[in-house]
């Protein structure tokens, strides 16, 4: 007996966390985006989620190892998430085989090439999607009409953000855009159910709101002062925050805990810096959307946010007494 | 809203098991192996030699030096030798091995069970029965009180705290204590008050000790000095600093001792410890050890004498667990992996936790996600990812300004990461370079 016994450093005790929990959090939170994308979409949606996991999960299988020849470790869930997500990000009928590009992408070259899961500088999905929409710009923009907007005989198959600044009147209402009924990218529309998703989160203690509530505030506050001087849905606070891939972009893709600020200041500095990007792309840039890129640059300057900011130390800035 | 501190902090399953049971005694082996050093300081020095004979509670270690405390014999018998024993450090240190015969007390200890409440001692005479009692901080740390309650030239206690917080998860024995000698411990903080000249004490216990606070609740009446906080359950609160500002909303300084935002911190056991020397003349030679586990018999609570090996408390309690992986001396979060069953209780045994194999193994390390819960959680407000990485590549000058000296080692980091990194084994590591490239500066 005496010999069995394990001598190890404190603690001797574990939450039971682990990478593949707080993953398998993530994809819980998806589930409301994803009936509603089916509502939405019909079999368009599921056929682009399931191969777009697909892909994902045996790209990573396949090159970590028989290139990396190390144990694959598809099963820790960032593979499935960031397949999920890409499929969120595209129109539901772009062709397979340029969804099978972004994947390989996405897995490939954002995440694997750069050690895996914990080390890459930036989200796979998000630059999956941007590879994608640099490359394909006219299947990545190009946009299904909704099953419920055939129902109800419409025709509109832009985007919000794409009508927003040439053609107003055909905008949908605010109330259409909560649930999610507007086109767009499969996992985008729906705040309500994003909403859900972000409220599990914080319930599970998988994210705190310090990125989310900095990007929603940041786009809110510019666009609401904006609207105060001129107000026409250009500058509409809340058509900004319940349009496009915003609050998708807010909750899912920059809450991503390998390439976001890991201290409470780094991250509201983060938070902001993605609002403020969004918003002037929208209302200035060439493109309608401009989230992912708000997302991608700030993922750039995530080592230094988290260079120049350190945690609130015990003793240094509350006061006593 | 319950008190609680204010920065990091995590709940662990609290597996109280041995809760609300009483303090059982343990029969006298026929030999005990006392260590000379029991304490943070100086090891004493043996001041018995080989056939002589002793008393329950006569001094057989005389401390050398300011931080150091004596040490008393905790049976009646013959000296057999003084020889190197393993101890819960895992080193062979210096013990006095004594051969039990009855159970003869030394003649000025007052072993009466009735509560004796007047004193009427100066604060010095009072240290110096402390200091001879060979008292030290009950907790873990083992700190020797008398110094402790010394407070340095140009400073002034305002307060004094008594620490039932008891955060360790399995712990009950200062529970249990608490709940038996309630009377005892605000004597003794009557007695601590007047060595410090405070006039103000609070006793800080979480709540999941609701019975300890309305038995202190009921006695605090003729205490009018004495206050009970109830505090919301979060580990580490029984770290000091944790502890004062949860109670007094005071930070103490990086680097800066209690004293310097005027508290004074004490744990339970201590306080009984000093009412026993102070009122009843009794050296510190005994306390309540935990023997807890998932697959322990009868967990309970032990009062041990020290010196005792492990192996008799974990007999009592229906011998080792066929399972058994890791034995603990101390709480999970910070307690020490022990060697070997036959290392005696010491006065810084709080407990003996046995962990079955399943639990006792440690998963595979995997690469940090970055999700920084390691920061949310850690009391001190530090960046634990980043001082295990600066303390990997050996970046010193980096670990230092970044505060890993700071860090109290209480684990909640590596407890909480999903990855399972050793965080806390890195951060201990890098923390005693940084401290000897600090004081080879100094030099």
């Amino acid at each position: 007996m005496e010999n069995k016994l394990i001598v190890s450093p404190s603690p001797h005790v574990h939450s039971g966390d682990s990478i593949e929990k707080n993953m398998y959090h993530v994809l819980i939170a998806l589930i409301p985006a994803f009936l509603i994308a089916l509502y939405v979409f019909r079999l368009d949606a599921l056929a682009i989620t399931v191969c777009s996991v697909l892909f994902c999960v045996g790209f990573e299988y396949l090159i970590v190892k028989y290139i990396m020849k190390k144990q694959p470790t598809v099963f820790d869930g960032s593979a499935i998430i960031t397949g999920v997500l890409l499929a969120f990000n595209v129109p539901s009928n772009l062709p397979i085989w340029i969804l099978a590009l972004g994947c390989l992408f996405a897995i490939g070259v954002v995440k694997l090439s750069f050690g895996g899961l914990g080390n890459n500088i930036f989200n796979p999905a998000i630059a999956g999607r941007i590879f994608l929409l640099i490359s394909f710009p006219a299947q990545m923009t190009t946009w299904p009409v909704t099953a419920v907007a055939e129902a109800t005989d419409a025709v509109s198959s832009a985007t919000v953000l794409g009508n927003i600044k040439y053609a107003p009147e055909l905008l949908p209402s605010l109330q259409e855009m909560f649930l999610g009924f507007e086109s767009g990218s499969i996992g985008e529309m729906s705040v309500i159910a994003i909403l859900l998703g972000l409220i599990y989160l914080l319930w599970k203690r998988v994210i705190t709101w310090h990125i989310p509530i900095s990007i929603l505030a940041t786009v809110a506050i510019f666009t609401g002062i904006i609207y105060i001087f001129n107000p026409i849905p250009l500058y509409n606070p809340l058509i900004h925050i319940f349009s496009g891939g915003l609050m998708l972009g807010a909750v899912f893709m920059a809450t991503d805990y390998v390439t976001s600020p890991m201290t409470k200041k780094g991250m509201i500095i983060y938070g902001c810096g993605i609002g403020f990007i969004t918003v002037a792309i929208r209302l200035w840039g060439a493109y309608p959307e401009g989230v992912s890129f708000a997302i991608l640059l700030m993922n750039a300057f995530t080592p230094l946010i988290n260079n120049y900011t350190s945690p609130k130390r015990f003793g240094e800035v509350v006061k006593n007494g | 809203m319950l008190k609680t501190f204010r920065i990091g902090g995590i709940h662990p399953k609290e597996n109280k098991i041995s809760a609300g049971k009483s303090i059982q005694n343990i029969e006298i082996p026929e030999q005990v192996i006392i260590p000379l050093s029991q304490h943070i300081g100086a090891p004493c020095q043996p001041i018995v030699k080989k056939g002589d004979k002793v008393k329950v509670g006569t001094k057989i270690g005389k401390s050398v030096g300011y931080v150091s405390a004596n040490i008393h014999s905790s049976v009646s018998g013959t000296v057999l030798k003084i020889d190197k024993a393993l101890d819960s450090s895992g080193y062979r240190r210096d013990a006095v091995f004594i051969k039990t015969e009855g159970d003869e007390w030394d003649e000025s200890i007052d072993r009466s069970n009735n509560i004796k409440r007047e004193f009427d001692l100066s604060s010095e005479k009072i240290l110096s029965k402390i200091s001879e009692a060979g008292i030290v901080g009950m907790g873990g740390a083992t700190f020797p009180t008398h110094v402790k309650l010394t407070p340095p030239p140009g400073t002034k206690p305002e307060v004094l705290i008594i620490n039932g917080v008891e955060c360790e998860p399995y712990l009950t024995s200062d529970h249990a204590l608490m709940l038996e000698k309630t009377e005892e411990i605000l004597v003794g903080t009557t007695i601590i008050m007047k060595a410090l000249k405070v006039d103000r004490a609070i006793i800080g216990i979480e709540n999941n000790k609701k019975d300890v606070i309305s038995r202190f609740r009921q006695l605090i009446k003729n205490y009018p000095n004495i206050s009970v906080e109830e505090l919301k359950v979060q580990y580490p609160q029984g770290g000091e600093k944790q502890l004062i500002d949860a109670l007094i909303r005071r930070q103490v300084p990086s680097g800066a001792l209690p004293i310097s935002v005027g508290a004074v911190v004490q744990n339970v056991g201590s306080v009984f410890a000093i009412y026993e020397a102070v009122q009843k003349n009794k050296p510190l030679f005994e306390r309540v050890v935990t023997v807890t586990g998932k697959d322990v018999k009868q967990p309970m609570n032990i009062l041990a004498r020290v010196g005792i090996p492990l192996n008799n408390l974990i007999e009592k309690t229906g011998g080792l667990p066929e399972t058994t992986g890791k034995i603990v001396s101390g709480g999970p979060m910070m307690g020490k992996a022990i060697a070997s069953v036959e290392i005696p209780v010491t006065k810084g045994t709080s407990g003996i936790l046995i962990i079955p194999t399943l639990e006792a193994k440690r998963e595979a390390m995997r690469d940090c996600i970055r999700c920084s819960k390691c920061i949310s959680v850690c009391p001190m407000g530090l960046n634990p990812t980043l001082l295990m990485n600066l303390t990997e590549f050996e970046v010193w000058d980096r670990a230092e300004t970044n505060h890993i000296t700071d860090c109290i080692e209480c684990g909640s980091c590596s407890y909480i990461c999903p990855s399972h990194r050793p965080l806390l084994d890195y951060i201990k590591l890098g923390k005693g370079r940084v401290n000897t490239i600090i004081r080879a500066r100094k030099n």
